[in-house]
């Protein structure tokens, strides 16, 4: 009997929390005069949450600028982290309104998402020691040690295409491979201009390390929304043109990359 | 919807088999360390008692990928250990297999003492009464016998062990965990079947362990 009333409890107990999962998931990105947008956590320059809990990058500049366009302060912003491999989930859930998170346009990701933009343009590069001039073009690769994040696009074109030859090795986070840059265990450190931008510019490695500058591959940041919205994606356009031509654009790039010499290139045009 | 399988884009089977080496090397080691860390905990001297239990405590308490990536940072970015190594590739796996051995012994340490405690301590006694050293009663008369009795929570550390190699992609050994966060990258309209073909690879793996083991243990129990 004891045992009986314990497992009906227990039953309970589940039956609420599920319900309560349903409930939290069921509004779409916006809840009443709220609005829900996913950034990185983690990435300095684009998307960073501070020790104090703000939100800082070109990422967050540019969501805010959007969100302001779109009828939504600062205050009505419900930031919500979105990791690489989750951003087409989080949209197509609807637990996001949009996603700007460093979000490079392509067309796997085109048929699962839509997306507005894009805001900017960059290029794979690599960043190395501020005093190593032994990197010069794509070719110098073969005979260098390489660092990626797992499993990126930025370690596969290494591997696959751009110097099938270099040591490539593939961590967990881009600050395991700034380590090892500092100790020189490794002699470059490969993905996203802007990312890379974005590490250089951080206060406690001003100085340290440099862009080389080629450009790799082209990468075409986009803001992702939800298959068919129209709407929203033609408010967002009309936002990013707006950012680009009053100046705000320009300004937020130099505040973001500024202290790492990044050569960026001017603002891309919206793809209609 | 496994038309991305066909691309001949994804080392699938060589990813399985890193991992399948990773685990069997790492259980090898793991199984050599534990046994000597639960031969200290039991001994008669007091600094090799101390030594192992502060040393299963500490590394058992702490999370797996602090250790791999410790290893990473420490030893092979800091202090410039390769473990004979050239590529980057191959100092990820020796790493991983260390860092694993040195977090896996600590579980074997613990299930196997929990089958020296199924020993009557008669048998020690007795065994020393007639006159054996302390390094004979663990040889002869107790170890076979823990050995025999653990066998299913040795079991259950090499399942937990095989799972456990999926952390060393964080350090870049290029075993399953890696190929997944690969493909996951690129087929993004695929989650959830890449997700399905990994878990599957690993029950694969693991569920033929446990029913072997399971099935061992049962012949090797001592009766009493």
């Amino acid at each position: 009997m004891k045992l009986r009333s314990t497992a009906a409890a227990a039953a309970v107990v589940v039956l609420a929390l599920t319900a309560t999962a349903c409930g939290s998931g069921s509004d779409s990105g916006s809840n009443g005069d709220k609005i829900t947008i996913g950034i990185k956590f983690d990435q300095p320059g684009l998307g960073l949450k501070t020790p104090d809990g703000k939100y800082a990058g070109f990422d967050v500049d540019v969501a805010k600028y959007v969100a302001k366009e779109l009828g939504y302060s600062e205050d009505k912003i419900d930031w919500k982290q979105a990791p690489s491999a989750e951003r087409e989930n989080l949209i197509k859930n609807g637990d996001v309104k949009f996603v700007v998170a460093s979000y490079s346009i392509n067309d796997k990701r085109k048929k699962e998402v839509d997306f507005a933009g894009p805001y900017f343009l960059t290029h794979q590069d690599l960043l190395v020691r501020a005093d190593d001039n032994s990197i010069t073009k794509v070719e110098d690769l073969n005979s260098k040690k390489l660092c990626s994040v797992t499993g990126s696009t930025s370690a596969q074109n290494v591997k696959e295409k751009l110097a099938p030859k270099a040591d490539l090795q593939q961590l967990g986070g881009y600050s395991e491979c700034l380590t090892g840059l500092e100790n020189k265990a490794v002699d470059a450190l490969t993905t996203d201009a802007s990312i890379l931008a974005g590490y250089a510019s951080q206060k406690e490695l001003q100085g340290k390390f440099k862009l080389v500058g080629l450009k790799m591959s082209d990468e075409n940041y986009g803001i992702g929304l939800k298959k068919g919205d129209d709407e929203l994606r033609g408010k967002i356009n009309k936002a990013l043109e707006k950012m680009v031509s009053d100046g705000t654009w320009e300004k937020l790039v130099k505040a973001n990359f500024g202290p790492s010499g990044y050569k960026y290139e001017a603002a891309p045009a919206i793809q209609k | 919807m496994f038309d991305f399988l066909d691309s001949g884009q994804y080392d699938l089977l060589g990813a399985f088999w890193v991992t399948a080496q990773l685990a069997l090397y790492s259980a090898i080691g793991s199984l050599v360390w534990g046994t000597a860390l639960v031969a200290m905990r039991v001994s008669p001297v007091p600094l090799m008692r101390g030594f192992a239990t502060a040393y299963v405590n500490i590394v058992r308490n702490t999370p797996l990928t602090v250790v791999l990536v410790a290893c990473l940072l420490g030893l092979n970015q800091t202090l410039g250990v390769t473990l004979g190594a050239e590529t980057f590739e191959n100092i990820g796996f020796r790493l991983a297999v260390l860092g694993l051995v040195a977090y896996t012994g600590t579980f074997v340490c613990e299930a196997l003492r929990s089958g020296i405690n199924t020993v009557p301590p008669g048998q020690a006694e007795a065994a020393r009464a007639l006159g054996l050293s302390f390094t004979q009663v663990l040889r002869l008369v107790i170890l076979p016998q823990a050995f025999r009795a653990s066998v299913t929570p040795l079991a259950n550390v090499l399942i937990a062990l095989t799972k456990n190699t999926t952390v060393a992609a964080a350090i870049g050994a290029a075993e399953t965990s890696l190929l997944m966060k690969t493909m996951l990258e690129n087929e993004t309209d695929a989650l959830f079947t890449v997700f399905a073909i990994f878990a599957f690879g690993f029950i694969v793996l693991t569920l033929p362990t446990g029913l072997v083991l399971g099935w061992a243990a049962k012949r090797l129990a001592v009766k009493r």
